[in-house]
């Protein structure tokens, strides 16, 4: 199974271990992952007027270049962006031509656009992940935290059930951990407020925490780095055992037996080939 | 003080540019029941379409509101009427954003130690946001 990859600016950065802990797993269940050449920045939010065609430019570049392939990215933002870009793309054709004009590429809505954990649902299949998990995760109690961008707006990112999903669940349970369902696990942990309103983000990340506290949870899964920052360092705690945040990927490497060492030097492999 | 031509225009360009009329809401307040940050608004959710239907942009334009919404979504989901509410408020925070001075947050903004520990998707996503 062979994907063109989107990392994204923070997978280089504070979520670089959301980034090795995928290549290494990807690669042990025998997904290819080809990095696009000379990415840029998704943006990070969807443009929600039409007339924003500038921050287009850089989500429909990147659609362009992967020719038609199915593209991959880990970070729920980048697939919100990249995702909702290529539905506008397909129903806008003003906005479409002025875009495609600009950036002086060819692209009319084509190919997949695919978050990694769908890549798992539905190409490998949760069945076969869980045929291929060596260290099953037993007795660890792990809540899924899918936060917004992956699932609103539905229509448009048909991720999952925007109310009540259940593919990180159905993650979880191939990967042996013991699941619990918390239920603030839809609700937004405040996303760019940690920026302006830290206040906001605290109040919103208190909630999911205790919400996932009150269940049982030892430990939290997101897909999105800004999500996994509000949670680690947003939460009050006061007192109370703390939640360990983990990227799913991360917890997805443990299960397939893959270790510290193999993450570093996987990693290291890899930058010194894009030199 | 926005003129009249602002105020036609403020309703135009979010009829042409987000797809959504105000007029299409009939007030059920599904989208303040849901909104997760609403505790901490001056205007609840549903408070900002009156406004907007009643052409109340002078008042619109002091809340803080818009500034609070996080785009999560939450509200355009549970409307029974298919409005799209985020769309709306980044309609009213393009308005303020796109005038002379507009600006709501910059670089000069930040603190040292939010630029050493805020992650890259927080620091563009509330550039986008916040700035044009």
């Amino acid at each position: 199974m062979r994907y063109r990859y989107f990392p994204g600016c923070t997978l280089k950065g504070q979520a670089k271990n959301m980034e090795d802990t995928t290549l290494l797993s990807a690669r042990a269940l025998g997904i290819e992952l080809e990095e696009l050449p000379d990415w840029q920045c998704c943006g990070a939010v969807y443009p929600l007027y039409e007339d924003e065609l500038i921050s287009l430019l850089s989500p429909v570049r990147t659609l362009a270049a992967a020719e038609g392939e199915p593209l991959v990215s880990l970070c729920a933002a980048c697939h919100h962006v990249l995702k909702r870009a290529q539905a506008l793309m397909q129903r806008n054709e003003e906005a479409r031509t002025k875009v495609t004009d600009h950036l002086e590429v060819e692209y009319s809505g084509e190919g997949r656009v695919l978050h990694f954990l769908e890549v798992l649902r539905d190409d490998l299949g949760f069945d076969k992940l869980a045929e291929m998990i060596k260290k099953p995760l037993e007795g660890k109690k792990v809540a899924a935290y899918y936060g917004c961008l992956l699932l609103r707006p539905s229509k448009e990112m048909q991720f999952d059930d925007p109310e009540n999903p259940t593919i990180m669940e159905d993650f979880l349970k191939a990967l042996g951990a013991e699941v619990v369902k918390s239920p603030y696990r839809i609700e937004c942990c405040g996303a760019y407020l940690s920026v302006t309103e830290e206040g906001v983000a605290r109040d919103t990340v208190d909630k999911i925490i205790d919400s996932a506290r009150n269940v049982g949870a030892e430990a939290l899964i997101t897909a999105c780095p800004l999500c996994s920052y509000n949670l680690e360092n947003c939460a009050k705690d006061e007192g109370k055992e703390p939640i360990k945040i983990y990227y799913f990927s991360e917890l997805l490497a443990e299960a397939m037996g893959l270790q510290f060492k193999q993450l570093v030097s996987a990693a290291k492999e890899r930058r010194a080939q894009q030199k | 003080m926005t003129t009249e031509t602002g105020k036609t225009r403020l309703i135009d360009d979010m009829k042409a540019y987000s797809g959504q009329d105000p007029n299409c809401c009939y007030q059920c307040t599904k989208c303040s029941a849901a909104c997760p940050v609403s505790a901490a608004m001056d205007l609840m959710p549903h408070q900002i379409i009156r406004y907007l239907q009643m052409g109340l942009i002078d008042e619109l334009a002091e809340s803080k509101t818009p500034w609070i919404c996080a785009s999560c979504f939450t509200c355009a989901a549970r409307c029974p009427r298919d409005i799209d509410l985020a769309r709306m408020m980044e309609g009213v925070r393009l308005f303020m954003l796109r005038r002379r001075g507009g600006n709501k947050f910059g670089p000069a903004d930040l603190t040292p130690e939010q630029l050493e520990k805020l992650p890259q998707q927080a620091l563009v996503s509330g550039f986008r946001k916040y700035n044009k």
